[in-house]
Formats: C-alpha cells, structure tokens, sequence
C-alpha cells in the first residue's frame, strides 16, 4: 500500500534511568504513578480495620494500640499526602478524559472540577456522621 | 536589552561525531527574531553545513518541531527574546533518532498516521454522482478540533511512553482517528477500535498529559485517547456481556 520507505543511519539517544527528575510535569506524574501503592496500602488497611471491628473488642484495642505506633504514623501520613496527591490530579484529568453535554452545550471543566469536589465533601460527611455521630 | 544571545545548538555530523555534541554559537536578539531566525542566521553567516527542517515560518507546516530548552517547540513560533540573556539550548526534537544535527528521522511518525485508516470510511456505495454529504456546522464543530493537528509531532517529543515503548502509536495518530470518529459522514469507528484497542494502542498510554500541554495547535491529544479509552473499554464489556449475533 505505501511506498517503500528508504532506512537512512540515524544516532539513537538513551532515556537515562533518571528522565522523570529534571521536569516538575514528569516529577508529578510519576509520583501519582507511585501513589497507586499507597492508595492500595489504605485498600488493605481498611479491610485490617473492619476485620479488627467484626473481631470484637479486643482485637479492635491492638488494632488502635499499633495504629499508634511510630512507624505506621509515618507510613500513614506519608500515605495521607499521596492520596490527597492521587486525588487532586486524578480529579484535575477527569474534565479532560470526559466531555458531557448538557443541552447541546459542552460542560465547562471547572464546572466538572467543581462536582466532584462536591462530592467528594459529601460523600465525607455521610461518612463523618456515619462513624462518629451515628 | 543585549544586543545577541547565546545559543547552544546540538550538531551531529556523522562522518564526524561518534554522538551529537553541543557548539555554541552568538546570534544577534532582536525582539521580532525566532529560534528559527537565529539557526537560519548561524547557517547563512557562520556555518552552512548546519542542518535542520524548515518551510513555512509560520506554524503551519510543522516542520521546524525541535527541542528548546528541553521543551518540544515549533521553532518558527518561538521568540529568543523569551530566553534573554541565555543561552537557548537547541536540541533534535526527542525521541527520535537524529539523522543529523537538528534533522530526525520521521520514518517511525509516518509509518502510523495510516494504521489508524484516517479517512472516511462509509458502509454504503454512495459515489460523489450520488451528491454531498451535507455536515450542520455542530457536526463540524464535534471533529473540527482534532483535525487542525499540523503533524509537528511535538508530542511524540513530550510522551516518555513513547519514549520508553516506540512501539506505542503515540498522540497524534490517536487524535488523528478520534478526529475521524467524530467526522458525521464517517462509519469506520469499529475498524479504528480495532487498531487502537491493541496494547501499543490506547493502553500504552498512562496519562502524563504532556502531549496536550506543548501542542501549538490545542488539538488535546491526550483527551482524545482518554475518550478512545472509554469507548475501548465499552466495547470490551460488550463483547464480555453480549453473545456474538448481538454485539456491534
Ligand atoms: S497533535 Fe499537536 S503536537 Fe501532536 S503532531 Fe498534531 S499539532 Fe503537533
Ligand atoms: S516552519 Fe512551518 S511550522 Fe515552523
């Protein structure tokens, strides 16, 4: 179908092991890459703790007793910051991965931005009253 | 203002580097000149075997694509006075091989515009006898965006999939078939689907968003192969759910 392609010698550049380090867009990529682990991690955490609650009262003490312990304060904070990182970014594609049409009309992004941001707050507060006034 | 700006351009010459090298050369900044101007003023006032692709001038024929200070930039459309006081480091647009000096090898590029059948394809033997298709200005409007792409390839430069995986078809043949998909007179999204629903297909691609971020002409490729991921990912539940006799 094509004509034929004539190969001319050409110099074939390396990507270093390093290419995500020297741009902030690159840097920021690949760290909501890594965050999928943690966003993982709080996956099997959740499930450790609704087994703790279902184990009865003793097992939910030791959970508590070790969710205080230094090194899984630092794992779980540093795992807090990635998540929010993993939503923050997640959320900011979304308008671009989604066109939705209201009326013939293209909703804006920052309208899309916006909802999910909504519903992420209420979403919060069901679970808020859920766990602590409920 | 300075009176000239260092530029630090990228040579290859095969017969005599093992590998491309920085030179520096000293190009007169005025505010009007483009990166494109200064490689155009070195050529003709201090070296002529300085190679590299140009034509238009103009940010139409996206020829002049090339790596300024390791963004992905039409050359033509970018000022030097933008890098004062220096020096603007020019360098073969990136992951592509470099033929020599600033010029690299396409070949890869041209190879898979057509694997994504960008043209329109009808179910039907309607001829031009038969008369036009007729398109409202809203169904024009839903593919107009993906069809200004200029073939700069500034993407494939911006994608480290790409860069990572030759094998990935990359943003703008992506963009290429969505514009296609879109196009009201065209029925051919099943057979694109089929290319694209591959592994170098729409999966290689994690959403960096780079693409759409240097692309001179708002085409937003890596929105296009989010949508191309979407339908990919109907079709796959469809073929899943639904007994063959129904499907499509
Ligand atoms: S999509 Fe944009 S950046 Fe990519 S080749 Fe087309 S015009 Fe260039
Ligand atoms: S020279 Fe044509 S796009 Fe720059």
């Amino acid at each position: 179908m094509s004509a034929p392609v004539t190969r001319v010698p050409s110099y074939q550049r390396r990507i270093g092991v390093f290419w995500w380090v020297h741009k902030r867009s690159y840097f920021l990529f690949v760290m909501r890459e890594l965050s999928s682990i943690f966003v993982a991690w709080f996956v099997v955490y959740l499930l450790m703790f609704v087994a703790a609650v279902a184990g009865g009262q003793q097992r939910y003490d030791e959970f508590l007793d070790r969710a205080t312990s230094p090194l899984l304060l630092v794992v779980n904070a540093v795992g807090l910051a990635f998540l929010v990182l993993h939503t923050v970014t997640w959320f900011a594609l979304t308008p671009k991965a989604m066109v939705l049409r209201l009326g013939g009309r293209r909703v804006p992004g920052t309208a899309m931005l916006a909802a999910q941001y909504v519903a992420l707050a209420v979403v919060s507060a069901f679970i808020y009253w859920l766990v602590v006034k409920a | 203002m300075d009176d000239s700006i260092a530029m630090q351009v990228t040579r290859y010459r095969p017969d005599k580097n093992s590998q491309p090298v920085p030179v520096d050369y000293e190009v007169p900044l005025r505010t009007e000149w483009t990166v494109l101007d200064g490689l155009n003023h070195i050529k003709a006032e201090q070296d002529e075997t300085l190679s590299f692709r140009w034509s238009c001038r103009m940010g139409i024929c996206g020829s002049c694509g090339m790596n300024v200070n390791g963004e992905p930039r039409l050359t033509c459309a970018t000022f030097l006075s933008d890098y004062a006081p220096g020096p603007v480091r020019v360098e073969p647009l990136a992951n592509f091989p470099v033929v020599k000096d600033l010029i690299v090898d396409i070949t890869d590029f041209m190879e898979k515009l057509p694997r994504v059948k960008p043209w329109i394809i009808r179910d039907d033997d309607v001829t031009e006898i038969d008369g036009e298709y007729i398109q409202t200005p809203e169904e024009l409007e839903a593919y107009q965006q993906f069809s200004m792409c200029i073939n700069c390839m500034l993407c494939y430069a911006a994608c480290p999939v790409y860069g990572l995986d030759p094998d990935f078809v990359g943003p703008a043949a992506i963009a290429l078939a969505e514009r296609y998909d879109l196009d009201s007179r065209d029925r051919g999204s099943r057979e694109r689907l089929d290319v694209l629903i591959e592994k170098e297909g729409v999966w290689g691609c994690t959403f960096v968003g780079e693409c759409t971020s240097v692309c001179p002409k708002h085409v937003d490729p890596a929105g296009a192969i989010q949508r191309y991921k979407l339908k990919a990912a109907q079709e796959s539940v469809k073929a899943f759910l639904l007994p063959k006799a129904l499907r499509r």
